[in-house]
Parts: structure tokens; C-alpha cells; sequence
């Protein structure tokens, strides 16, 4: 089988210092995989490679299959490749309904089209206002995201990657800058994904990390440490070495 | 329990039925909209010997439009806009004085191709750029195309220009006359087809995206947009229309000099912009209008420190109305009406 995600041998260096050190990284389908390290190992280097934001030095991204090193960002986020940014990327200016429907409507192409007006496609507003009901944002959604508290902005963050469609989701830090008090909402939103979606997650808390992930990436320095099931990896004594021992699986969040 | 089920149900309805309809009728015509037009008309009758004047105003409303559509929704920052307004007037402007073209009509459609086509061909190459970068590369187009035009003078009739062209009555009908009502007229009837072109796009998914671009380019990368695709289109659009403008302005004029692709008029046409309101389509008409008769009556106050005027005007328009005339009708508006609830 395929998977839907395959990282082969991707290197990139920024100047002398290598950020990305021969990765190799698959995701099946509907995979819930945690990528974790220290602050620097790479995480979102990676992502960005992945998506097409940086291109790597060498080495190869394949897409189902298909071989995506070369396509630009916009490519791949049609062939079913979303992300959610570590910080906030929303259009603060629009309404949240307006976030989805522009999502909506450059995922179906309706945005090549100059002369029907934007409100005509009853069908585009009705999906939006489905992402919005189901990450329970219906009642924020003719407020402008400025206005979001950022908890809130955080949703819209994954309604957009959701929206989309995808068939492999990328989260950088979802529950990142938001408060303790608020972060269960962001998480229950991810637990509860599509289960055909390959989901592969950034995330700094552990406890997030082994309720959430069936397999765990452990990045330091560029390069696969290792990878392996949460108890493998909650009882490899150098991970613990390099990454949980400096703050303990209940250690607070960073980054 | 069963009640507050159905009684949240309900409420749910109502949300989506409003947030649906904000988008349903977002695009549709207001009766608000019909004042412009209206004063533009009102203005042919009320001033009759000032129609040549009049006419210039509509040319520039036009062409502040055209930027509007890059600027205003695209976020595309450019200090060339006037490259294309030139080249919409030397169209026509050569195709009379060479090649003894003179119907007005099709003179702006002419206009409208050749000013498009070269939009496409340097939007191709400089829409990878933002920024300064960008600022600098379309500043520089314009400066070419000026000197190209020095370089031939022998065509171009450089900065003597091309004096005294005679254009065919409008539709073999309505002759040119000395008071300029029949320009007036036919400048007012080319904005409202402008116009109309203008906002369909801006109201359409397609005006949405360039919305998102402006808004937040990287993300519209990652929801996979087209961006460059997207920008080279409008940016083509755009220079389609200071074609016709430019084309519009000659034929009023009845002359051109290569001073059309001056840094100046680039840079006003950004100003009048920035006056009215980006990103709103009647900025242009306000900013342009209120510019245009500024100017007219600081010069005739003081011929030649008229600039300082509309300077202080613009820095008054920074500091304290960064969103324009309109933006501050738009605050008042909102004012008024927060103030009336109980």
C-alpha cells in the first residue's frame, strides 16, 4: 500500500548548518503520528519542506504516491496537503465565514471565475457555515478574526485546514500561545479528525503527544532520532536523555 | 432538556440564515450608489462651460479605479501605474496622427489591448517581486516607456507631443465641440461600462481571493490559490483600464506629450487614492473628484505654490483619516448609528 505521506532522504541546510539530515518519514493512511524534539531539532523546517515552503537540497516528497518535490505550495495544497501554522496565518481582516468560503472556494477552482458574484454559490456558504458549526465557531462567524480572541483564531486556524479537504494534515503547534483553561477545546478538535485523514502533529506536550499519537518521530538536530509507539518511546532511556529528561512528560509547553 | 435542544436548534438556524444572507446580499446593488452617477449628470447641467474640466476628472476617476482593483484589493503596490495610462494615450494618439485612425470608440478598445498586453507581459515578470523591489521595477517601466518614446521622437513627437489631433464625431453622430459637452457625456458612458466591469470583479470569488492576497498571501499559498496567476490577471485588467483612460484623456485633449508617463502622474493618481479610500471602488470617485478641484483652486490662488496645498491636505488625510473621505463617512456612519441605540 501507498502511503499517503513518504519522506525520502530530504536534506536541507541553511548556509553550513544542516536543518533537515536525510529524513525518511511515512504516513499511512488515516496515521496519527506526533513529531517531537527540542526547540531547533527542525520540526517546522520540516513541515515547510514538506509543504513546499523551502525546497529541499536533496531528496524526495511524495504525495500518495506521486513525486511532489518539485510543485509549488499551491500544487500541493490542491493534491490534499493542508497545514495549520505555528502562528496564526488568517485573512484578520475578513470575516471567518469569509476565511472559509475563500477556502471553499479556491479548493474547487470557483475563485477562477470573475463575474458571478461571490455570494451566488448557496452550496459554498452552507459548507462553510458546516466547518464553523461543527468546531462549534457558528456564532463567531460574521465577526472579523481581528476581533477573535486568540483561542478562538486558533480554531479558524484548523477550520481552514479542515475545509480544505485534506488527505494528510500537517499541525504545527495547534494548541500553541493559547491558554491552559482554553487548549482542551483546540485538542478535542483534533482527537476528533476525520479517522481517514493521515495527521501528523507538532506538539511540545506530552501528555497531548501520548493521548493523541499512535507513533511518535523524535527529531533532534535535523535527523530522525528515532521513531516507535508512545511506550517505546517513553522508555527509550536516550530520549529521555535528549528530550524528556529536561522537563519530565508533564513538563509545561515552550515555543 | 429536549426544549433547549430545539429552542438552540432554532438559534443555530437563525445564525446560519444571517451569515448566509450577509453573503447573499453582499453584492447587490444599494440606492446609496446611484449618487455619483447622479452628481455627475447634476455637474453636466449645473456647469455647463466647465465640461472640459469635468471631462479630465472622469478620466482620472477612471483611472484611479483602475489602480483601486491592483492596490486597493490586490495589495499590489506600484509607483508605474501612469506607464499604462500612457500607452493607452499614445495608442490612440499614434494611431490618429500615423495611421489617420480617428473613431473614438474603437481608438479605446485599441487602447484598452495594447495597455493589457503589456501589462501581461511585464506583470509576468515583475509580480514575483513585492514590496520595494516591486515599487522600484514598475517605477522603472514607466521611466523606460518615457524614454523609448524620447529615444523615437521622430514617431513619439517627444516632449512636444502630438498636437492638435482630430477625432470622427462619436458614432458618425455627435461632433466635438468647443465646450466639450459631447466628451463629457462619452467619458461619463465609458465609466459607467468601466464601472460596471470593475465591480462585478471585485464582488466575484475571484475579487475574493485578491481580497485574501492583500489580507495574507502566505496563507492563500498553503490553501493552494494561484497567487501569481491570480495577480498577473488583474494586473493585466488594471492596465487594460489606464489604457482607456489614457486613451479617454487624449481624446479630450485633443494632444499628447510624453509628460503622461511622469513619476507625477503616477504618483497623484496613488494620492487621489489614498484621499478617497483604498479598496472601496468609490474612493476613486472621491478621491479623484476632490483632487482634481483642489487643485484647480489652489492654482488659481497661487499658481505656483498650489502644491503646497493639496500637500498639507494628504498629510492631513494620513494623520488623521487613514482609510480616506470615505472611511471617515464610513466612522461617522458608524458612529452616529451606535449613538442612536438605547
Amino acid at each position: 500500500m501507498t502511503a499517503a505521506l513518504q519522506v525520502e532522504r530530504l536534506n536541507r541546510a541553511f548556509g553550513a548548518l544542516p536543518v533537515a539530515r536525510d529524513i525518511n518519514l511515512a504516513l499511512e493512511r488515516g496515521a496519527r503520528r506526533a513529531l517531537i524534539g527540542p526547540n531547533g531539532a527542525g520540526k517546522t523546517t520540516l513541515v515547510n519542506l514538506i509543504t513546499g515552503v523551502l525546497k529541499p537540497h536533496s531528496g524526495r516528497v511524495l504525495l500518495n504516491g506521486e513525486d511532489i518535490t518539485v510543485l509549488s505550495q499551491a500544487d500541493r495544497a490542491r493534491r490534499g496537503l493542508a497545514r495549520t501554522f505555528q502562528i496564526n496565518q488568517l485573512f484578520r481582516g475578513l470575516t471567518v465565514l469569509e476565511n472559509l468560503c475563500m477556502t471553499i472556494g479556491e479548493r474547487d477552482g470557483n475563485c477562477n471565475n470573475l463575474w458571478r458574484s461571490a455570494g451566488s454559490k448557496r452550496a459554498v456558504i452552507d459548507e462553510a457555515l458546516d466547518h464553523l458549526e461543527a468546531l462549534r465557531l457558528s456564532e463567531d462567524a460574521l465577526k472579523l478574526v481581528s476581533e477573535l480572541p486568540y483561542g478562538r483564531q486558533r480554531l479558524v486556524e484548523i477550520a481552514i485546514a479542515i475545509a480544505q479537504k485534506p488527505r494528510v494534515l500537517l499541525l504545527d503547534e495547534p494548541a500553541a500561545g493559547v491558554p491552559s483553561s482554553e487548549s482542551h477545546l483546540i485538542l478535542d478538535v483534533v482527537a476528533a479528525l476525520d479517522p481517514d485523514i493521515a495527521v501528523l502533529i507538532i506538539e511540545h506536550d506530552m501528555d497531548v503527544v501520548f493521548r493523541f499519537a499512535k507513533e511518535i518521530t523524535v527529531l533532534v538536530q535535523g535527523a530522525v532520532f528515532t521513531q516507535g509507539t508512545p511506550d517505546e518511546i517513553m522508555n527509550n532511556e536516550q530520549v529521555r536523555a535528549v528530550y524528556l529528561g529536561q522537563e519530565g512528560p508533564r513538563g509545561g509547553r515552550h515555543g | 432538556m429536549a426544549a433547549s435542544d430545539i429552542v438552540s436548534a432554532t438559534d443555530c438556524g437563525q445564525v446560519r440564515q444571517r451569515a448566509a444572507e450577509y453573503l447573499l446580499k453582499r453584492h447587490r446593488f444599494r440606492l446609496a450608489e446611484c449618487l455619483p452617477w447622479l452628481l455627475a449628470l447634476a455637474v453636466f447641467f449645473a456647469f455647463p462651460d466647465r465640461m472640459t474640466f469635468g471631462s479630465q476628472v472622469l478620466v482620472m476617476v477612471m483611472f484611479a479605479l483602475s489602480l483601486d482593483l491592483i492596490l486597493g484589493y490586490a495589495g499590489i503596490v506600484t509607483l508605474g501605474h501612469a506607464a499604462f495610462f500612457g500607452i493607452g494615450a499614445y495608442t490612440v494618439g499614434l494611431a490618429a496622427a500615423r495611421l489617420q485612425w480617428t473613431e473614438p470608440i474603437s481608438g479605446l478598445f485599441a487602447a484598452a489591448i495594447v495597455a493589457g498586453f503589456v501589462g501581461f507581459i511585464t506583470g509576468w515578470f515583475l509580480l514575483r517581486y513585492r514590496g520595494l523591489t516591486l515599487l522600484m521595477l514598475t517605477l522603472a517601466t514607466a521611466i523606460l516607456l518615457q524614454e523609448t518614446g524620447n529615444l523615437r521622437s521622430d514617431i513619439s513627437g517627444g516632449y512636444d507631443g502630438l498636437p492638435g489631433l482630430t477625432f470622427k464625431p462619436l458614432l458618425g453622430v455627435f461632433d466635438y465641440d468647443l465646450y466639450g459637452h459631447t466628451y463629457y457625456l462619452y467619458a461619463l458612458a465609458a465609466l459607467a461600462v468601466v464601472f460596471y466591469f470593475v465591480r462585478r470583479i471585485v464582488y466575484s470569488p475571484f475579487g475574493q481571493a485578491l481580497t485574501g492576497i492583500r489580507e495574507n498571501v502566505r496563507r492563500m499559498h498553503a490553501i493552494g490559490s494561484p497567487v501569481h496567476r491570480r495577480l498577473v490577471t488583474v494586473y493585466t485588467i488594471a492596465a487594460a483600464i489606464a489604457g482607456v483612460a489614457g486613451a479617454l484623456f487624449t481624446q479630450t485633449n485633443t494632444y499628447v506629450t510624453l509628460t503622461v508617463f511622469d513619476f507625477d502622474n503616477s504618483a497623484k493618481v496613488m494620492v487621489m487614492l489614498i484621499l478617497g479610500g483604498t479598496g472601496r471602488l468609490y474612493g476613486a470617485f472621491v478621491g479623484a473628484a476632490v483632487y482634481m478641484v483642489l487643485e484647480d483652486y489652489f492654482s488659481k490662488l497661487s499658481p505656483t505654490f498650489w502644491q503646497f496645498g493639496i500637500g498639507l491636505v494628504l498629510v492631513v488625510t494620513v494623520l488623521f483619516a487613514r482609510r480616506g473621505v470615505l472611511g471617515l463617512f464610513e466612522n461617522a456612519g458608524q458612529y452616529l448609528t451606535v449613538r442612536k441605540k438605547p
